[in-house]
C-alpha cells in the first residue's frame, strides 16, 4: 500500500505531529509526504530526512501558503489517483482538510486513530474517550487523521528520501487568508511537552493565572495548558485549552491546579505517565485518575511548591 | 438569504457513557439525550445573524430516529423558523448525512449552512468539511466569530496557534467552536409556540441517497482504567515524589 502523509509545517520547519503520522503510515505501507505551501523546499528537504521515508511530493504555490483546506484538498485528491491512503495528523488543519479530501474521493474517513489493527482496520476513541471502537473500512482507499500521542515519533533524521515537484491545482477561488493572530511563547508545546502545567476555573482571572501558574511552568521548563473554564473565563488563549475539544496530550507529568476534572477535561490527558493533582476538594473527580494528589489551597500550594523545587 | 442548521440528538454531555458488556457499542437505553452542544450554538449563531437583519429564515435539520424531533422542537423553541427530519433508525455516518444535507442544500439554498465542529457521540469532525466538498463551496471550520459582509462571510478559527480568520465567498459552510456565543435557553411562551412550528419528516431514500454504512465496527471496549493513586499529606511530600521522578 501506498500512503501520502500531509506534512504539518509553518513553510520553514516541519512540525512533530507529522512524525506521529509518519508512524502510523509505515504501518500501512510505503510511506510518502506531501509538502504544500509557498516558499517552503526547505522543508520538503527536511521531510525527506524523516527515517522511512521515500517520496516527497513538493507543491509549492502562493495558493497553499495558508493551508487553506479549498485549494490544498484538490491537489491531495489528484496525488490519490496514485496512492491508497491519505494519512494526516489530527492536528487543526489535518482535520479541517482530510474530511475535504474524503468526500471528494467518496470515502468515509476514519478519525483521530489510536493504532493500526490491519490494513484497513484501526482503533479511535469516541464518546469524549469513553469507548474505543474498533472500525475496518470498507472504502477502496483510506483517509485517516492520526492521534499523535498514541503513536511514536518517527526519526527526524537518517531517512534518505527524493522530493519530486508537482505541479500546483491552482486557487480555487472560494476563500481567502486575511490575518492570523499566533499566540508567540518561548515556552515548550502543549503536545510536545514533557511537562505540562495546567490551570482550571480556580485560578480567577488572566493575572492571577500569570503570577500562580506560570512560575511553576518556568521552573519545571514546562508547557502551560488550561481547562475550559479557563480559557472562556478569558485567563489565557484558546490554544491553551486541553480535553475532548481542545488539544490531546500525554506528557510524561501532568499537574492540574485548581481542575475538577469533568470528563471533556479528562478525554484530553488521561494518557499522560503521571498525573499530579493540586484542588481543595478532596472529592473532585480529578483525584479518581490522579497518580498523586494533593489536598489544599493551590494559592498557598502553588507558591510553596515553586519556591522549593 | 437562509440559513441551514443540521442538529444531532446526542447522549447527554453530563452522562458518563457506558459500553454494552456484549462489546457492540455505547448502552444509550434510559439515557439522557440531548442537542449536541456545538449544535446549539451554531442554532443560535444563525438566530443571532437573523436578530441582525442579514437573514430571513433559519431551518434546522436533523437526521436519525423519530426521536430527534424533541430536538427539532429544542431548536424551533430556541427561535428557528421551520425543521426537516430526514428520518433514519439506522446509524447514519458523516459522509451520508453530508449526502442528505447536499441535498437539502440543493432544494433550499442557503446562504450559509451553519453546523457543530464535531458530534460528542462519534467525536468525528467530519460532516461540515464533507458537505463543503461535496457542494464545491468554502468551510469556515472552528469558528469562535462570523461576520456577514454582503456576499461574504469573515470566519475567526480557533486553530492550534492561535486564531486565523479568513474570509469566505458565500454561499459557506461554517462549523462552530464552543467560544462563538453562548446558546439562549428557550422560554415557556416559546417552547409552546414551537409545536405549532412546521416539521417536515423525509427519509434518505426520498432524497437519492444510500447510506449503507463504509465502516463496519468490530467492537468497542471501555478505555484501560486508571486507578487513583496515592494522596501526600503535603507540599514537601509532592517536592519529595517530583525529586524521586527525577523531575526536580
Ligand atoms: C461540548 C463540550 C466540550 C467541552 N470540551 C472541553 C475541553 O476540551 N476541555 C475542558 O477542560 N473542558 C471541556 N468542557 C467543559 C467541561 O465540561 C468542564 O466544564 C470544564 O472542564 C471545567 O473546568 P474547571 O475544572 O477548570 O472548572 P470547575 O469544574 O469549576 O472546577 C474548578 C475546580 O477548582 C477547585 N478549586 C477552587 N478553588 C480552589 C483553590 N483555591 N485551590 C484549589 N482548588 C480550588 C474546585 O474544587 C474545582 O474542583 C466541554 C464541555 C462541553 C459541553
Ligand atoms: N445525524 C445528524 N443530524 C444532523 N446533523 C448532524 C448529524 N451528524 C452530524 N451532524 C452535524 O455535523 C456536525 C459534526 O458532526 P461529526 O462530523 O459527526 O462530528 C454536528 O455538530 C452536526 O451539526
Amino acid at each position: 500500500m501506498k500512503t501520502l502523509v500531509w506534512v504539518e509545517h509553518d513553510n520553514a520547519s516541519v512540525k512533530d505531529a507529522t512524525l506521529a503520522a509518519v508512524t502510523a503510515a509505515s504501518q500501512l505501507g510505503e510511506v510518502h509526504l506531501l509538502v504544500a505551501g509557498a516558499g517552503c523546499a526547505g522543508v520538503a528537504e527536511a521531510a525527506a530526512k524523516i527515517a522511512g521515508v521515500g517520496k516527497v511530493h513538493l507543491a509549492d504555490d502562493a495558493a497553499y501558503a495558508n493551508a487553506l483546506a479549498e485549494n490544498v484538498a484538490p491537489l491531495v485528491v489528484e496525488l490519490m489517483g496514485h496512492h491508497d491512503a491519505f494519512v494526516a495528523p489530527a492536528t487543526s488543519n489535518g482535520k479541517n482538510i482530510a474530511p475535504r479530501v474524503a468526500a471528494l474521493l467518496d470515502v468515509m474517513q476514519v478519525s483521530d486513530i489510536l493504532s493500526v489493527e490491519g490494513p484497513k482496520t484501526f482503533t479511535r476513541p469516541t464518546y469524549a474517550g469513553n469507548a474505543i471502537a474498533t472500525v475496518e473500512s470498507s472504502d477502496a482507499k483510506l483517509v485517516v487523521t492520526v492521534r499523535g500521542t498514541a503513536f511514536a515519533k518517527a526519526e527526524a533524521n537518517g531517512g534518505s528520501g527524493t522530493v519530486e515537484a508537482v505541479a500546483a491545482t491552482g486557487d480555487a477561488g472560494l476563500s481567502s487568508f486575511v490575518s492570523a493572530e499566533v499566540a508567540k511563547s518561548e515556552r515548550p508545546e502543549l503536545t510536545s511537552a514533557k511537562i505540562i502545567v495546567s490551570g482550571g476555573r480556580a485560578l480567577k482571572d488572566g493575572p492571577t493565572f500569570e503570577a500562580t501558574i506560570m512560575p511553576l511552568a518556568d521552573k519545571l521548563g514546562a508547557a502551560v495548558g488550561a481547562s475550559r473554564a479557563a480559557v472562556d473565563a478569558g485567563y489565557v488563549p484558546n490554544d491553551y485549552q486541553v480535553g475532548q475539544t481542545g488539544k490531546i496530550v500525554a506528557p510524561e507529568v501532568y499537574i492540574a491546579v485548581g481542575i475538577s476534572g469533568a470528563i471533556q477535561h479528562l478525554a484530553g490527558m488521561k494518557d499522560s505517565k503521571t498525573i499530579i493533582a493540586i484542588n481543595k476538594d478532596e472529592d473532585a473527580p480529578i483525584f479518581q485518575v490522579a497518580d498523586i494528589g494533593l489536598v489544599a489551597d493551590l494559592f498557598a500550594a502553588v507558591p510553596e511548591l515553586t519556591g522549593k523545587l | 438569504m437562509k440559513i441551514l442548521v443540521p442538529v444531532k440528538r446526542v447522549i447527554d454531555y453530563n452522562v458518563k457513557p457506558r459500553v454494552k458488556a456484549d462489546g457492540t457499542g455505547v448502552d444509550l437505553s434510559n439515557v439522557k439525550m440531548s442537542m449536541n452542544p456545538f449544535d446549539e450554538i451554531a442554532v443560535e449563531e444563525a438566530l443571532r445573524i437573523k436578530e441582525a437583519g442579514a437573514a430571513e429564515e433559519v431551518i434546522v435539520v436533523s437526521v436519525g430516529p423519530a426521536k430527534a424531533q424533541e430536538t427539532l422542537r429544542t431548536a424551533l423553541a430556541m427561535g428557528a423558523d421551520r425543521a426537516v427530519l430526514v428520518e433514519s433508525d439506522a446509524e447514519v455516518e458523516p459522509l451520508a448525512v453530508a449526502k442528505i444535507l447536499k441535498s437539502l442544500v440543493e432544494t433550499e439554498a442557503p446562504g450559509l449552512v451553519i453546523l457543530g465542529k464535531q458530534a460528542i457521540d462519534d467525536d468525528s469532525n467530519q460532516t461540515g468539511q464533507m458537505l463543503a466538498a461535496l457542494l464545491g463551496r468554502p468551510q469556515g471550520t472552528f469558528a469562535s466569530k462570523v461576520v456577514v459582509e454582503g456576499d461574504k462571510v469573515v470566519v475567526t478559527r480557533e486553530v492550534d496557534g492561535g486564531l486565523e480568520t479568513v474570509s469566505l465567498a458565500m454561499p459557506a459552510i461554517v462549523t462552530t467552536d464552543l467560544r462563538l456565543n453562548e446558546p439562549r435557553y428557550a422560554s415557556l411562551p416559546n417552547i409552546m409556540k414551537a409545536k405549532k412550528k412546521p416539521l417536515d419528516v423525509k427519509t434518505p431514500a426520498d432524497l437519492g441517497v444510500d447510506i449503507t454504512p463504509r465502516l463496519k465496527t468490530l467492537k468497542v471496549v471501555e478505555p484501560a482504567v486508571r486507578v487513583a493513586g496515592i494522596k501526600v499529606a503535603d507540599v514537601d511530600a509532592l517536592v519529595a515524589k517530583l525529586k524521586d521522578m527525577g523531575v526536580a
